[in-house]
């Protein structure tokens, strides 16, 4: 894994952070314009900046969520409990 | 349907082999207040929950408590990944090498397997976001012990972020259950 992906997924890793917190936030605060709209912000930066890094690096998610070249990408490590950087 | 995402929610700086902090780590793998009870105790109290709130606050936080185990499974599998059997028996790792090799196996720091007896769902949302609560805490207590227990920086960078989020999961269970205990007295249902 070299430094550029290290540093993608550190990006994709802080702005799903703020993602989830917003989440459970939003769960208990529903009607709260605010948070509402950096939650939307950070998902539409989030959905770009994932399809950048898959676009080199390969699927994030399966299922059909983003597709994948052949050989089938999914399957390529480093699995996250592998990565060593 | 469930989704993985072929990434942590945390990093974890681990690059050296420690048999005793791995054991300790258990704790929070397979122990009575680990990530797994978490998650198993939120994804199943969801189902009787009153209000779409809870559903959806259990839903996540459940979800989010199964990235955190998959962060302390990750934490002991490049712990022990390197160790050889003889330094396994040495930190009184020889019982547990001899039934799982260097797999991770959900049992708590004393070897004891993970099991449902240590969750709780009654079918009463007062009761069960209590349980959720005190959970909360005794995993952040859990975690301010091992923050004690190692000098690594690494490993105490990953468990004051995820003692932090037992902080934070308190805090909305909370506001739930306030929200949920006024609704009852609202609507006159115990
Ligand atoms: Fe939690």
């Amino acid at each position: 894994m070299d430094h550029i992906q290290m540093q993608m997924l550190r990006d994709i890793q802080k702005l799903e952070f703020t993602a989830i917190e917003l989440t459970l936030y939003l769960d208990t605060h529903p009607d709260e314009q605010a948070p509402l709209n950096d939650y939307n912000k950070t998902a539409e930066k989030l959905d770009s900046l994932k399809m950048l890094y898959e676009k080199t690096y390969g699927p994030l998610m399966a299922y059909g969520f983003s597709s994948s070249p052949c050989p089938w990408r999914w399957i390529e490590g480093p699995w996250p409990w592998e990565i060593t950087l | 349907m469930w989704l993985y995402e072929k990434i942590l929610e945390y990093p974890v700086r681990v690059y050296k082999t420690d048999l005793r902090m791995a054991k300790y780590l258990m704790a929070q793998y397979g122990g009575p207040d680990s990530e797994l009870s978490a998650g198993v105790r939120y994804l199943t109290q969801r189902y009787s929950m009153p209000t779409n709130r809870a559903k959806g606050l259990l839903t996540d936080i459940g979800t989010e408590e199964l990235a955190h185990w998959e962060i302390i499974g990750t934490m002991i599998y490049k712990l022990i990944k390197d160790a050889t059997p003889e330094q396994l028996r040495q930190e009184d790792l020889g019982g547990y090498f001899t039934e799982h090799g260097q797999a991770i196996y959900p049992a708590d720091a004393s070897g004891i397997p993970w099991t449902a007896a240590y969750i709780q769902a009654t079918g009463d949302p007062v009761t069960d976001l209590h349980e959720d609560m005190a959970a909360e805490q005794k995993a952040r207590t859990t975690y301010e012990h091992l923050i004690r227990l190692t000098d690594d920086p690494g490993i105490k960078d990953a468990l004051r972020f995820l003692r932090e989020r037992e902080v934070v999961h308190f805090q909305r269970f909370g506001e739930e259950l306030n929200r949920v205990q006024e609704e009852l007295i609202a609507n006159k249902v115990f």
